[in-house]
């Protein structure tokens, strides 16, 4: 398919051929674009589609190998950011390009023109914010606002520069439901003033509410321009994964059987500067179940897994009970040893070292739980790195890891195939309890449903499952219950099918209400949450 | 004679205050310069050797600063364009420098040295004490002060100054903003040279006006210490600065008084009390982790 | 015109092997070049320097005298450097490797006993680690940055020698010079070979890179050491303490470096001195790195660097250029080293400015 060319309104922005290799990776391949003015147009696609590195060159953080941008008709060539500003392109990245030592004021500052005083910024941004209800306070450090506040930022940047096209990368992705509507009321003024807007999203349901056009990428090709508003969700879908992804099955899971994992009310104090602290967090996951905690990032989901991992250990013995053992003051190795299995959010430093081939990787997690197998020599404890290089190709086979080499480096797959062998590797194991955090996070669709359909059959097979996750998607494909995490407190735990998007949007928010709701009582958090 | 003991220790503090002010810079730029050491003892044999054949030690104070800054572009070009490991680029600094100034500054022992004379400033040297102690210093001390209110207001007043902040803070962000980091880095880099190399020539002109082979003797050293003990943030380190003036005056007094205590271990004592101070400021994880900035030592790789 | 680097796809094995040789090269060149300016003929004092001592058995003997120190420092500084630990102040570990390895010979002159030598070494071993122990401490329980810590313990091991030589522990029939009773034949390293004075210590040398190695590359130890050094938020997972590795780490390298202090004075000097050491601590940094933190490199590399001692001494004799051209010649080396193990991660791209097209070709 090729870009419809509209005859009668001239394009804002209009891209043709864009290419950028990486090596000889193809991330954008010939890429045609045509942006109108006072339109939200979305660019859709998935997890690698070359969303982000087109972007990139739109912006100037990036230059193209080859093909033409053309602004306004004429030909230019974008060779930096503050170049795309003068021009009239804004950019609200999806990864904050934030500062968090400095202060509001010093970071809208730091993409502005020197020769505007700071005062005077801070008085412009106050102004801004308040017309578009997006309120801040310039004095603040960055490191001490919520994840709301700080894409605030980002966009009261974009809009000080008073930009013809504003481009938002995946701006929902950290914000609750309640706030995302927040978010479309602004982007509504904005049109409504005649600006642009590049809306970059893999989430049809806002696409199809919002958008005007949407043009559809796959494997850094345009596969689709059309309205969003006249396809179904189906055949977006097909646009952006090229065929129909296997949907989870998920049949009923049966009755639950004994508590495996039970936690009662822990506390935690934060370790950094710029950590949640956990506050009387209880839980308790049964054989059979799948326990998924929403929660928008940042609200202590790191820190409730380092506490059931035991990489950070808790005062109180008897506050983790694993397969009814205490392992409150067990570390890892003793909790992996008693059967459980951990799943870190971070695939790079933290579940894997990128440089180590998956060999190492696979001792990383299990040379403890593992030793008879991996380990010889007794106290020298001399590894045996043939049989942990038969394991690592016998989960690669088992998840259909698609790597390069016999052992490469873990940094050299996909962000899907590592995942795909860090969850491998626990499951290789069959874990009796199961903790992930955020497990397709960054995952192409094909391995997400993979990866989701393995963590259903591993509690059919009788496990407990924490599944920590901020895609509500997900949440709703694997959860058999669902509890809510929100400044350092989980919310109690409902059976998924009694919760609706909007409940959990509140609960995010922060309205707990562990008794009797009413829907007077709801209409009223709905407010608060509002006011927040 | 507390006049006289004063006048010593700033003369003392000076130095370390002049390193420390171009590593801070460095530092919050988010590089790592282990080699302030190596840039100081260049510094020092490049202003002795200028102002021995001169004849002119304002001429060595400009080869000092000179010397300095170029040895540190090797130190920039190494972790800035060649993303080497910054620990182990500044060890190299270090090392090559004191090799270096040793073998350069070889026919320079033991020949006497042209002292930088104190300029002293009309009406103001006339206050009592304050007058004689801040009015009546050479060119570096002045330069020294001038160098804290200049910093201050570079890195919290000026743009630029913003921008640098910003890049030890988070230099992925800063890129994606436009910002030059290796650029601004280089910068930074330089500054910090100049400043260890102006060091190094109040030690070769003022402080003990000759040559002698490592004659910076770990003040270097003390000097990166000294931006851990200041936060980060200038006028803290001309409080640390002086203190550690004061203990090394004080020690080479109570050496000359005899108090009974072995000259050995009145030496050591600048050395135990940067170790002291070191684990007094870092005992907090917390605030340290705040200070420092988070990209320091990082090794940053743009992508195009 | 400017430089820019490529990640390369994966390390490049190539570059990994040749990075050292590489940097000797360049060294060598800059350092005739050195040589040229100072108006010598480059090439034959870089025969002075380099290959003459290869060609005799006694400069043979104490190459290996040189090497030895600096490997057994070298070793256990590159597992210390591949743990993310930074100990650069093996010099001072070194010093008090020695002064507490020689309390037994200078305080019990009196004691002749196969067991004394075994003793000493052994004492020598845990002055080093205790020395070491103190920014392991320091760096555990209270944050503090171990480089600047284990640097400025250095100063003062020295100066503390300094104190012994000169006070207590001076030799009272030593006409007043600053050293220690000369030791008795039962505490000196015996030598290896009648040919010359090279001593145990090489042994001792091989030995431990020769186990570290084998820990680096088979044991759940080495794994341990590099996953802490590359990622420690990884190694917490593995449920592996980066405190404990810290301990570890300075630990190993401070007893290292203490035995190379005691064999030191044992096997090659004979009693305790104000300087014991040209450097050795520091010098083993550049071994280390010249070495790509692999102790069997480490072996070759260390040699090449006791080299440049021997070289500096035989150029001093002969040419009469300051033996003070060897230390350049090691801040050389470890510079270009440095720059040469660039090549082996990233592709080095000359960019000229204005020519668009080149980018990302």
């Amino acid at each position: 398919m090729v870009s419809s060319q509209d005859q009668g309104e001239p394009s804002l922005l209009s891209v043709r051929g864009l290419t950028k290799l990486f090596g000889t990776f193809a991330a954008c391949d010939g890429i045609d674009l045509d942006i109108a003015p006072g339109e939200i147009h979305a660019l859709l696609g998935e997890n690698g589609a070359g969303k982000s590195t087109l972007v990139k060159m739109l912006f100037g953080v990036l230059q193209p190998t080859a093909g033409q941008i053309l602004w306004q008709g004429q030909p230019v060539s974008i060779a930096s950011p503050g170049q795309a500003r003068s021009l009239g392109i804004g950019m609200v990245f999806q990864h904050f390009s934030l500062f968090e030592a400095l202060t509001v004021g010093e970071n809208i500052a730091l993409s502005l023109d020197p020769k505007i005083s700071l005062s005077r910024i801070s008085d412009e941004a106050a102004s801004l914010s308040k017309t578009y209800g997006l309120p801040l306070d310039p004095k603040m450090h960055v490191a001490d606002l919520s994840v709301g506040e700080r894409q605030r930022i980002e966009i009261v940047r974009a809009l000080l520069q008073n930009p013809k096209l504003i481009i938002l990368d995946e701006p929902t992705s950290v914000l609750t439901p309640q706030e995302a509507d927040r978010l479309f009321e602004t982007l509504f003024k904005l049109k409504a003033e005649g600006r642009s807007v590049l809306y970059i999203s893999h989430r049809l349901d806002e696409v199809q509410r919002i958008c005007d056009r949407a043009t559809v990428l796959r494997h850094g090709k345009v596969t689709g321009v059309c309205d969003p508003r006249q396809e179904t969700p189906a055949s977006l879908a097909r646009m952006m994964v090229g065929s129909d992804v296997a949907a989870v099955h998920r049949e009923d899971l049966g009755t639950p059987g004994e508590v495996l994992l039970d936690v009662r009310s822990i506390s935690f104090a934060p370790r950094t500067p710029f950590a949640v602290s956990l506050k009387n967090v209880s839980l308790n996951v049964r054989a059979g179940e799948v326990l998924a905690i929403a929660g928008v990032a940042g609200n202590g989901q790191g820190e409730l897994f380092d506490v059931l991992s035991g990489e950070y250990p808790v005062a109180d013995h008897d506050a983790i009970k694993i397969r009814g053992t205490s392992v409150g003051h067990t570390r890892i190795n003793g909790r992996r040893l008693l059967g459980a299995g951990f799943v870190p959010e971070e695939r790079h430093g933290h579940a894997a070292v990128a440089q180590m081939p998956l060999s190492d990787n696979l001792l990383l997690a299990r040379a403890h739980s593992d030793r008879k197998a991996f380990l010889s020599g007794g106290f020298a404890k001399v590894i045996r790195h043939g049989a942990v290089r038969n394991a690592a190709a016998r989960i690669c086979q088992a998840m259909d890891v698609r790597k390069s080499g016999d052992d490469p480096a873990a940094g050299s797959l996909s962000g899907g195939n590592l995942q795909k062998f860090i969850v491998g590797r626990e499951l290789d194991r069959q874990p009796a309890v199961l903790i992930v955090n955020q497990p397709t996070w960054g995952v192409d669709a094909g391995a997400a449903s993979r990866i989701r359909q393995a963590l259903i059959d591993l509690a059919k097979s009788g496990s407990a499952v924490v599944v920590i996750s901020q895609d509500l998607d997900e949440i709703f494909e694997v959860a058999t219950s669902i509890a809510v995490i929100s400044e350092g407190k989980l919310s109690d735990a409902y059976p998924a099918g009694t919760l609706s998007l909007e409940r959990i949007g509140l609960l995010m928010g922060g309205i707990h209400d562990s008794t009797q709701n009413t829907s007077h009582e709801a209409s009223k958090a709905g407010e608060a949450a509002h006011a927040h | 004679m507390f006049e006289a003991i004063l006048l010593t220790v700033m003369t003392a503090a000076t130095p370390l205050v002049i390193a420390a002010m171009g590593e801070l810079v460095a530092e919050r730029s988010g590089v790592l310069n282990l080699g302030v050491e190596g840039m100081m003892i260049m510094g020092a044999v490049c202003a002795f050797a200028t102002a021995h054949m001169t004849g002119s030690p304002y001429l060595g104070v400009l080869a000092g600063i000179g010397g300095g800054a170029l040895f540190s572009l090797l130190f920039g070009f190494l972790t800035l364009t060649l993303v080497t490991n910054q620990v182990a680029t500044g060890l190299a600094l270090t090392i090559l420098g004191l090799g270096v100034s040793g073998q350069l500054g070889e026919s320079f022992v033991g020949l006497a040295g042209t002292k930088l004379q104190p300029i002293t400033i009309p009406v103001l040297s006339d206050i009592p004490f304050i007058g004689r102690v801040l009015f009546a210093q050479d060119l570096i001390f002045y330069l020294s002060i001038a160098l804290i209110i200049g910093v201050n207001w570079f890195l919290f007043k000026s743009r630029t100054g913003l921008k640098m902040r910003a890049i030890g803070d988070n230099h992925g962000s800063a890129h994606a903003l436009g910002i030059n980091v290796v650029r601004t880095r280089y910068l930074a880099v330089l500054f910090g040279g100049a400043c260890a190399g102006l060091a190094g020539a109040q030690l070769s002109l003022v402080y003990t006006p000759q040559w002698v082979e490592n004659m910076s003797a770990g003040r270097g050293w003390i000097a990166l210490a000294l931006v851990v003990f200041a936060s980060w943030r200038p006028w803290r380190i001309l409080a640390g600065g002086y203190l550690f003036g004061a203990v090394t005056i004080g020690q080479l007094h109570a050496q000359a008084f005899g108090v009974g205590i072995p000259s050995q271990f009145l030496s050591a004592l600048p050395y135990a009390a940067t170790i002291v101070v070191l684990v007094i400021i870092s005992h907090n994880r917390r605030t340290t982790l705040i200070n420092t900035p988070a990209s320091l030592g990082k090794p940053f790789v743009p992508d195009r | 015109m400017r430089i820019e680097l490529e990640r390369r796809a994966r390390a490049s094995t190539a570059f990994a092997a040749i990075s050292p040789l590489l940097a000797l090269v360049l060294t060598l060149f800059f350092g005739g070049l050195m040589f040229w300016l100072m108006g010598k003929d480059p090439v034959a004092t870089l025969h002075t320097f380099f290959i003459e001592p290869l060609f005799d058995v006694w400069s043979l003997h104490e190459l290996v005298i040189k090497a030895a120190p600096l490997i057994l420092i070298a070793v256990g500084l590159a597992i210390c450097f591949r743990s993310n630990n930074w100990n650069i102040g093996a010099e001072g570990q070194f010093t008090m490797g020695a002064i507490t390895g020689s309390i037994l010979p200078v305080l019990m002159p009196e004691w002749h006993s196969p067991l004394l030598l075994p003793a000493m070494l052994i004492m020598g071993i845990l002055g080093g680690a205790l020395y070491a122990g103190v920014p392991a401490l320091l760096k555990t329980r209270f944050n503090t940055n171990e480089i600047l810590t284990s640097l400025m313990l250095v100063y003062i091991a020295q100066l503390f020698l300094d104190w012994l030589v000169r006070g207590p522990w001076r030799d009272p029939q030593g006409y007043n010079f600053p050293k220690t009773i000369s030791f008795a034949p039962e505490a000196i390293l015996p030598e290896l070979l009648d040919s010359g004075r090279a001593h145990w210590a090489a042994v001792f040398a091989i030995v431990a890179a020769v186990a570290l190695w084998f820990m680096m590359r088979f044991m759940l130890k080495g794994f341990e050491v590099s996953v802490l050094g590359q990622a420690e938020r990884a190694g917490r997972f593995a449920g592996f303490s980066s405190k404990k590795m810290v301990w570890f780490a300075l630990m190993l390298s401070g007893g290292l470096a203490g035995l190379a202090g005691i064999s030191e004075v044992s096997g090659s000097i004979g009693h305790l001195q104000p300087s014991i050491s040209p450097g050795y601590g520091f010098t083993a940094i550049i071994v280390a790195f010249l070495g790509r933190l692999n102790p069997i490199g480490i072996i070759a590399s260390g040699l090449v660097l006791a080299l440049t001692y021997l070289g500096g001494e035989a150029a001093q004799l002969s040419i009469g250029i300051s033996d003070k051209v060897s230390r350049v010649f090691q801040g050389l080396l470890l510079f270009f080293v440095l720059s040469c193990d660039t090549l082996i991660l990233y592709r080095i791209r000359l960019v000229f400015s204005g020519n668009k097209t080149e980018a990302g070709a």
